[in-house]
């Protein structure tokens, strides 16, 4: 057994030096203050899972307005207090303030920090090779501001003029004026303050992930035997290190303009009856500066999440996935592109229509390498042995979400239909799908597949796909309706709709929608118990219990700090060796040289067998 | 392990292979230029809002002698920046940014002889270079420091500029600027002055502390422990960015 053959030649490996001593630190070195990956990465997916609940909570706090419009909610007093008006009704400001920060939440702290924080932290060195990242210290840094930014941004929930209430976008002038809406008082301060936090936590993570995978790679770990994941991983952090400054430098002009007197973005304003002194800014120029991070933002969300699909669903087909190169090349073009398209969002806001067109073509362009990915992932499920775990099913769901979702995309890419689309329920399903759904299922594809790896135990399948089918039929039951209200004109964040003729005869599909989202956020809650149950109650792992090839497999079943107890495993093949015809097993992992599997090596794999043992010989004399 | 002297001739090995650092950089070095290209993209986006907003105004168009303050139009930046100490009432247009700038440009220099010491581990030079380095920014933020409480002050006559106040409009004398409003034109033109420039400013003084650490590390013979004044390095990358932005910020608010 290829298992067997791994062991011997770690034994053969082993030359003392720095390992098997124990770093068994305190409560507070280990818990709260550690500097492994594999701590880090735990604690930014507890806190990813803790927001997540108060995102998905809010949401089905909105969905009750929306669904029920004449209800009754007085019962939400004893959460809500004051939010709830005297009639029992959801306040129409803490409407707005709800969507806000719904968004902002799952955008920012659930997506971005909980997926990306979670698995580049978990998944970077041990996917290729290395004791922890570069720097343990700023790594537990970013943990520390991301968590400092959530105290800030959760304390807003509570003060009484409510939250940021200006939508995730904020564009001024509305979030700039504290006299517009409640929201824009304290709630935006607070906000303005815990994303500056927050940009801080990811600027200090994604330099450590892109140095730690250009640098810290193994032996034999060139970029083209890197598994997909790490190359998602990587290209994300680039995009997050060119694109969050810009919205740094957004947000320092509006605290400007909010709280020093400054004009960048204010100009002929009268509210209230009083004309503002402010003159010359432009809010458009908040919008362009606001987009050129949004629309990478919407891959730095997504981006992991195809990462982690292509993994689980290459291992659970057992084939190697269809066209890496291609699959490296998709997400690159997809990482340039997405800075290029950014005023699609804006197409309605006064542009020229000639650079309306030019940023339509751009946008369209991303078809290709997102038809390109799914047309592989599709491939590599053909005809394959498909295991079908829980993570397995969530990563066919995500590629489900990702087609549905994407078609819709082509339209509103569109600068002519989009005239009609914007700002409706449709562009709401649009991205709920292909960016929020598709996102989320990655993440939790990734939680059920590397859940061994965390903690040791595997997580109850049985449990996982009642969780599986009852949110995959959920969200297509909240968001697939959603299309047809938005086609209708229906615009979003209105509280309530009950007022227009027009569109009353859609009252029982949004109250479909509503009864849809309350129980797909009843279902996180049988993730939730299985999760946590696992922990502690779980079956015990075995060491690669998905007979997965990439190299954290290698690692003891619970991983010490410094990840292998012995030498670091040379990496000799690329990680999709799956059912390679005439090998004694369907896997082959990555760290079993050629000399040991005569009997499926392709003959230029026979060629390489003269270059194995010979990992050292390149190494430049390091002058440091 | 490198026991044997091959040639490398194999195409099959490259540097990017694994197990070394192919950019011949250590990870910190690495962070720092990644760090450096973030921030170039915050500045590149205060610079890009700054001449959108900028060409969103109306220019002045008459001659240049008979140029006077007004809200109404851009001012030319060589008769807002005209001060020097010392000299007060004479006009010396660009003259006082002009040493500034080359105090900034020398520091950067004094830079590079502290790093080159540090390649030949020579402590006393990297002291000295570093010290100069130090003076160099501390000198550049003192004058920013007098341009900036000038540009507040404003001129001796100060501006009278008419305002829309409630559908009626009233005339006013403007002395000197604050983020708000000012003598020398629109009120974005004194905003964006205080913001980018202070923004650069914030990254000098932090540039200045960080390189007083080094100097105090290198002073207590941190470095000469350690074998390696790579740290010079790394905070060396830092200031020549933080020169090279000002090179930048030099160029939108007071040459075009």
């Amino acid at each position: 057994m290829a298992t067997a053959d791994i062991h011997i030649t770690e034994e053969t490996h082993h030359d003392g030096h720095e390992h098997d001593h124990d770093h068994h630190g305190n409560f507070w070195t280990t818990y709260i203050f550690s500097t492994d990956h594999k701590m880090i990465a735990k604690q930014f997916l507890i806190t990813g899972i803790f927001w997540a609940l108060i995102g998905g909570a809010l949401s089905v706090i909105f969905r009750l307005q929306l669904g029920f419009p004449e209800a009754q909610l007085e019962w939400l007093r004893p959460i809500l207090g004051g939010w709830i008006t005297p009639e029992g009704k959801l306040d129409p400001e803490f409407y707005l303030a709800l969507v806000t920060m719904h968004g902002t939440i799952m955008v920012f702290f659930v997506l971005t920090a909980g997926l990306s924080g979670t698995f580049a932290n978990f998944l970077i060195p041990l996917q290729i090779g290395a004791r922890d990242m570069a720097s343990g210290f700023m790594n537990m840094l970013s943990y520390w501001f991301f968590f400092a930014s959530s105290v800030i941004m959760f304390i807003s929930l509570f003060i009484e003029t409510g939250p940021a209430s200006g939508g995730w976008v904020i564009y001024p002038p509305l979030s700039a004026l504290p006299q517009a809406v409640n929201g824009s008082g304290l709630g935006m301060t607070l906000w303005l303050v815990a994303m500056a936090l927050f940009i801080v936590s990811s600027l200090l993570g994604g330099i450590n992930y892109i140095a730690t995978v250009i640098n810290l790679r193994t032996k034999g770990m060139s970029f083209a035997k890197l598994p997909l994941t790490i190359w998602a991983l990587f290209l994300t952090a680039v995009i997050g290190l060119l694109s969050f400054p810009v919205l740094f430098a957004a947000a320092l002009l509006l605290i400007f303009d909010r709280s020093f007197g400054t004009s960048f973005y204010l100009s002929d304003i009268y509210i209230n009856g009083e004309a503002l002194p402010n003159q010359g800014g432009s809010p458009i120029l908040f919008q362009h500066l606001f987009w050129f991070l949004g629309h990478p933002e919407v891959y730095i969300v997504l981006l992991p999440a195809l990462g982690i699909t292509s993994e689980v669903i290459a291992t659970n087909s057992r084939k190697p996935i269809f066209g890496y190169k291609a699959m490296v090349g998709s997400i690159l073009f997809i990482a340039i592109l997405s800075f290029v398209v950014w005023a699609h969002h804006m197409f309605v806001s006064g542009m020229n229509p000639f650079l309306g067109s030019v940023f339509m073509l751009l946008t369209l362009i991303i078809a290709v390498p997102s038809a390109v990915k799914v047309f592989n992932y599709l491939t590599t499920l053909w005809r394959g042995n498909i295991r079908f775990t829980p993570a397995m099913l969530f990563s066919i769901g995500l590629v489900s979400f990702f087609i549905s979702g994407g078609l819709t995309g082509i339209h509103l890419g569109n600068s002519a239909i989009d005239i009609q689309l914007h700002d409706t329920y449709f562009v709401v399903a649009h991205f709920h799908l292909v960016m929020g759904s598709a996102s989320f299922f990655g993440m939790l594809a990734g939680i059920y597949h590397w859940f061994p790896k965390m903690f040791g135990r595997m997580m109850d399948a049985k449990l996982g796909y009642i969780h599986f089918w009852l949110t995959f039929v959920g969200v297509y039951l909240v968001f697939f309706p959603m299309h047809y209200i938005g086609i209708a004109g229906y615009p979003r964040r209105y509280y309530s709709f009950t007022n227009y003729d027009v569109f009353n005869s859609f009252s029982d599909l949004n109250m479909l929608v509503s009864i849809a989202a309350i129980i797909t956020l009843a279902a996180q809650f049988i993730f939730l118990f299985n999760f946590f149950y696992s922990m502690y109650r779980g079956r015990k792992a075995s060491a690669n219990p998905w007979q997965s090839n990439t190299l954290e497999w290698t690692t003891p079943v619970e991983p010490g700090h410094g990840n292998w107890p012995g030498e670091i495993p040379t990496v000799y093949r690329w990680p999709y060796d799956y059912s390679k015809p005439g090998a004694k097993e369907d896997y082959i992992p990555q760290h079993i040289p050629f000399s040991m599997t005569p009997e499926s090596n392709l003959p230029h794999e026979n060629d390489m067998i003269k270059l194995e043992g010979d990992e050292a010989k390149v190494v430049v004399n390091e002058k440091k | 392990m490198s026991t044997t002297a091959h040639t490398i001739d194999d195409p099959k090995r490259s540097i990017w292979d694994g197990g070394q650092s192919p950019l011949k950089a250590s990870y910190g070095k690495l962070m720092m230029w990644f760090f450096l290209l973030s921030d170039a993209f915050t500045f590149s986006a205060l610079l890009i809002t700054y001449g959108l907003v900028r060409s969103a105004h109306p220019a002045y168009d008459g001659a240049a002698d008979a140029f006077t303050f007004s809200n109404n139009y851009w001012p030319i930046p060589e008769k807002v920046f005209e001060a020097v100490p010392f000299l007060h009432g004479m006009s010396l247009p660009l003259v006082f940014v002009g040493i500034m700038t080359f105090i900034l440009i020398m520091s950067s220099v004094t830079m590079v002889l502290a790093v080159e010491a540090g390649h030949r581990m020579d402590r006393k030079n990297v002291e000295k270079w570093m010290l100069w380095t130090i003076i160099g920014g501390l000198v550049f933020l003192g004058c920013q420091a007098w341009e900036w409480s000038h540009f507040i002050h404003g001129t001796d006559g100060g501006t009278v500029m008419k305002f829309l106040v409630n559908g009626e409009w009233i005339e006013k004398t403007i002395f000197g600027a604050n983020l708000a409003v000012n003598q020398y034109g629109p009120p974005d033109f004194a905003a964006f002055f205080f913001f980018i420039t202070g923004f650069h400013g914030t990254h000098v003084f932090s540039g200045v502390v960080l390189n007083f650490i080094i100097y105090y590390n290198t002073v207590t013979g941190v470095y000469e422990r350690r074998g390696h004044y790579e740290m010079v390095e790394k905070v060396g990358l830092y200031w020549h960015f933080v020169d090279l932005v000002w090179v930048f910020v030099f160029t939108f608010f007071y040459l075009v």
